[in-house]
């Protein structure tokens, strides 16, 4: 069953640059997808469609279910309890110590704090940051803070997960334990949607692999077909 | 109980975030200090100027002689006439019989009394009076018209266009007051209203990550509001203590009076604590509204 279909999704900014062309795409449940390309060639218009951050002025896009092309602003909550984002530069809240910033994604939901931290704790576990729970991110190394920032992508235990060059700002070593925690997270069941530049991490994992140039999906390899 | 836990973590969270970003929370704070410090002295000004007005206003009061051979069942017949008078304070009609007049004139200088003291009831030329006092002081010219109109009633005095003059002196002072607290509290409003926007810009990362993990604006809009709430409160504490012991030290240092016995000061008990409680919900309101407006800015309604 499809998780994410896009049908005909057209997206052009307001300055008149057109990020997608008519793109078709559908993602089943349980993948695991790399999204490729060039800068510009609209990776990150993709995804941030996908968490309706942008909208597109043609097409349908359905995550989940939800039509997000129809989303209204004030609805946008109810997908975003869906999906986990993690970005770059991990946005981790500087003052919140790392299980704090995991159960702020929980404490906005108004869950009870023993549910909370049940579930804080177990992620913590699952990302390798149990001893390191009281640090703020300014005690953090990169990795472990991108870690953090996965922990609190997944907490909610969302369907889809979508990380923006995750491992952008660290070293192979690092990038590569970063992957491991996906791949962990991808195992127990949710999808993922990666958008990276690293071709050592695509050519290692052997997923499937989407490439785009110009707006337009160039070429979908499946599983193993990507080799360079 | 979900929604009790969101305003209670609301609440928490507003609370620590007043401390944690404590120097834009000052900032804010000392906003809503200064402004509400000038609006407390206008209101206090405005106050006692509508407090002085209205004692003055109360004190104008219309004297109507009557003629010296009217007779004293004519006398009582002017007066229920005069209670028939639309604009007329019925407890304040009061009767003056000439002779106390005498007595009180004789009373005041020895030139007077020289003079006076030969005067019987029936020769003198003291007139009996009515003092009359007004509801609408407005009103005061026609219903001295009215007065006069009755028979056996010679002239009226209430010190014609002078009184006029007072009034609307009056009225403008008291609209000029009212206008400045007006215009002050729009100012402070939009005042507080930028530096609690300048201080949510610079969390406007905080509000992202919210919208990201899924908080509703709602979820959002809460703890922000809650904070301005916070802000205004805090913000208030020192123009109420300015109120509270400066004006009784003002009251004291004039012994409740100004300038002359004609000023008189409004008693601070119960005024000032009044006073502070409007200060402490203006402070509240505003805060919050500068809030609410600001933390709007960001969630793309």
């Amino acid at each position: 069953m499809d998780l994410i279909r896009l049908r005909n999704v057209n997206k052009t900014y307001k300055n008149g640059v057109t990020a997608i062309y008519d793109m078709d795409l559908n993602i089943k449940k349980g993948e695991f997808v790399f999204i490729i390309g060039e800068t510009g060639c609209g990776k990150s218009t993709l995804i941030k469609m996908l968490y309706r951050e942008e909208k597109p002025n043609r097409g349908k896009i359905l995550v989940g279910g939800i039509d997000v092309a129809k989303l209204r602003n004030r609805k946008v909550y109810k997908l975003r309890r869906k999906i986990g984002v993690v970005f770059q530069d991990y946005q981790l809240l500087p003052k919140l110590t790392a299980y704090e910033n995991i159960a702020f994604a929980l404490e906005v939901f108004g869950l009870p704090k023993d549910e909370i931290h049940k579930k804080v704790v177990k992620v913590l576990e699952l990302v390798g940051l149990t001893n390191k729970a009281k640090h703020y991110p300014n005690q953090l190394s990169g990795g472990e803070q991108q870690r953090v920032a996965i922990a609190r992508a997944i907490v909610n235990g969302p369907k889809l997960l979508i990380c923006d060059e995750p491992t952008g700002n660290l070293d192979p070593k690092k990038s590569m334990e970063i992957m491991k925690v996906l791949d962990a997270i991808n195992k127990l069941g949710t999808t993922i949607l990666m958008v990276t530049h690293d071709i050592t991490i695509v050519n290692k994992l052997k997923k499937r692999t989407i490439l785009l140039e110009s707006g337009r999906i160039l070429k979908d390899y499946q599983e193993g077909e990507y080799t360079r | 109980m979900k929604v009790v836990r969101v305003l209670f973590r609301s609440l928490r969270d507003s609370i620590k975030s007043v401390f944690r970003n404590f120097s834009l929370s000052l900032a804010s704070i000392s906003c809503i200090t200064i402004t509400l410090v000038v609006v407390a002295i206008s209101i206090i000004l405005s106050y006692n100027v509508n407090n002085f007005t209205k004692l003055v206003e109360k004190d104008v009061t219309i004297v109507a002689f009557i003629d010296n051979t009217v007779d004293k069942d004519k006398i009582s017949d002017i007066e229920s006439q005069i209670l028939t008078i639309d604009n007329i304070e019925k407890k304040n009609v009061k009767f003056i019989d000439k002779m106390t007049i005498s007595e009180e004139m004789m009373a005041t200088s020895d030139v007077f009394k020289d003079i006076m003291q030969s005067w019987t009831e029936e020769n003198t030329p003291v007139q009996n009076t009515y003092q009359i006092k007004v509801t609408d002081i407005n009103l005061i010219s026609k219903t001295a018209d009215e007065i006069k109109d009755i028979e056996g009633i010679t002239s009226v005095k209430y010190g014609e266009g002078m009184v006029e003059q007072l009034v609307s002196v009056f009225d403008l002072v008291r609209k000029g007051c009212i206008g400045i607290v007006i215009a002050l509290i729009v100012v402070t409003a939009f005042l507080i209203g930028n530096t609690i926007k300048i201080t949510i810009f610079s969390r406007k990362k905080e509000i992202e990550i919210m919208r990201l993990v899924g908080a509703s604006n709602i979820n959002i809009k809460i703890p922000f509001i809650f904070e301005g709430l916070f802000l205004g409160a805090l913000g208030s504490i020192i123009p109420i203590i300015i109120n509270i012991f400066g004006y009784k030290e003002l009251y004291d240092h004039f012994d409740g009076k100004m300038f002359s016995h004609l000023i008189k000061l409004v008693n601070p008990t119960p005024f000032v604590y009044y006073i502070s409680l409007l200060l402490l919900a203006l402070g509240m309101l505003v805060g919050m509204f500068g809030s609410w407006r600001a933390v709007r800015k960001y969630l793309k309604i």
